[in-house]
């Protein structure tokens, strides 16, 4: 099972196992990480902003125009922040890192 | 106004009367999105009366706050609605139980009061009930305010999320943050009038029509709003009375100090639980914890429903929700009238009963 490491916001790092298929939104919210995903990965807010390490962020797919209008509304934004929403879980992403941004 | 129903009769005649004085119901609702105005039926099948009172100016919560034109395919018998649709047949719905509403204000405080609840809102609404059930979802909707040092003291005089009066910004220089169509349609409205406006923005591209956009780009071709792009909001420099400037940073850190007495920040709405973290409920994480079987939270006659509520396996789903509305209003009942047993009928069986007067 892939491992997807989340940084949260004062710097500590839990590694944990995700299952293929789910969002990576869904492993933080089953592991009761501190993130608010409003919608439920409806893509209609941005409270799932995360900001993935320089040396994936290329490998993941793009994120669509609704991600990136979606994005506006975020704060804190840096060049590798997405939406964890959209980042599904597989083999390839084994060993992700991503950091978790304030919940207010 | 404080209150309204959704026929509008009754409200304009008791509300000069009931500003002040507390309000009384057997069931206090906190939260009129689906899950929260679907509760209003099913307390009402029950013949409890409701007052709901929700954060937002209008009906709907997060359906309507965040994806109103956004098609629902899962609610039972509905193959597609849009979600603004799904709250207004939720209305038609519970209109017959004619529920008090108390819009555009947040219930602050819940204390325990002789074997009742008490709810105060912001805008000083005092409502006691018997049961409480708590259907606020992630919690009650504001502007997302950026999240600069010192905003707070800045707000209201030059840090502004809606445009209540324009002539104030006359001759003023103004920053506009945001890249969707309140941004874009300010800007654009108000290039006449300001002595300057700055917009700052993320990327090139605008989420408004196209010939709003290509409007923003004619005006700053001609010099009338400058465009500040790619930078997002870093900083606010003033005497914490008066704005002297606003600092904006590009994605890579380079920084741009601007000039200004106004900042409009348009960043949509967002949600915080506020409050509701501080009654005791065991909330964690945005969620409070229930018994599945009645939606009871650790508080007597205190329900949680709908999203905001959590148990093991839950589904934020507002199938979900609609389903825990009716075992609260069951729980509720044995709250409201602990001496008198339930006798239930189907809807099948006595319609929909109108509460007594």
């Amino acid at each position: 099972m892939p491992v997807i490491h989340f940084v949260t916001t004062s710097g500590e790092t839990l590694t944990l196992a995700a299952e293929n298929g789910r969002s990576i939104m869904e492993v933080a919210k089953a592991n009761d990480l501190p993130m608010l995903a409003a919608c439920g990965g409806a893509l209609a807010c941005a409270t799932c902003h995360v900001i993935v390490d320089e040396d994936w962020y290329d490998r993941l797919d793009p994120p669509s125009e609704d991600e990136e209008d979606l994005l506006d509304t975020a704060h804190g934004l840096t060049p590798t922040s997405r939406l964890c929403c959209q980042i599904r879980v597989s083999d390839a992403l084994d060993g992700i890192r991503v950091t978790l941004t304030p919940m207010d | 106004m404080s209150t309204q129903t959704p026929s509008g009769t009754e409200a304009a005649v008791t509300e000069a009367a009931v500003t002040e004085a507390t309000e009384v119901t057997d069931v206090a609702i906190i939260g009129a999105g689906p899950v929260g105005l679907f509760a209003v039926f099913e307390c009402g099948m029950l013949q409890l009366r409701c007052h709901v009172i929700d954060a937002l100016p209008t009906l709907g919560g997060q359906c309507v706050a965040l994806y109103p034109e956004k098609p629902i395919y899962d609610i039972p018998a509905a193959p597609e609605l849009t979600a603004s649709e799904l709250i207004a047949r939720l209305q038609q719905q519970i209109a017959p139980f004619q529920p008090r509403f108390h819009l555009d204000q947040q219930v602050t405080e819940l204390q325990r009061r002789d074997a009742a609840w008490e709810l105060t809102t912001s805008r000083g609404t005092r409502i006691r009930a018997r049961a409480v059930m708590v259907a606020a979802g992630v919690g009650a909707f504001g502007p997302n305010r950026p999240p600069l040092p010192g905003i707070e003291q800045y707000e209201g005089r030059c840090v502004h999320y809606l445009v209540a009066e324009r002539e104030r910004f006359r001759g003023q220089r103004l920053v506009i943050a945001g890249g969707g169509d309140s941004a874009v349609d300010w800007a654009i409205a108000l290039a006449d009038s300001a002595a300057e406006i700055h917009v700052i923005h993320r990327r090139e591209q605008f989420r408004a029509a196209p010939e709003t956009s290509a409007r923003l780009h004619e005006l700053a071709a001609a010099g009338k709003i400058q465009l500040v792009i790619p930078y997002q909001l870093a900083a606010l420099e003033g005497d914490g009375e008066r704005l002297g400037a606003v600092v904006v940073k590009t994605l890579k850190g380079e920084e741009r100090r601007i000039e200004a007495d106004h900042l409009l920040a348009f960043f949509g709405l967002a949600s915080k639980l506020g409050p509701i973290n501080d009654w005791g409920l065991g909330a964690h994480n945005g969620v409070i914890p229930v018994d599945p079987s009645t939606c009871a939270t650790s508080l007597p006659g205190v329900f949680a429903i709908g999203d905001i509520a959590n148990y093991p396996r839950k589904l934020k789903l507002i199938l979900t929700g609609f389903a825990e509305a009716a075992h609260a209003a069951h729980a509720a009942y044995a709250v409201v009238h602990p001496d008198r047993a339930l006798h239930f009928e189907h809807s099948t069986t006595v319609g929909v009963p109108l509460r007594e007067p």
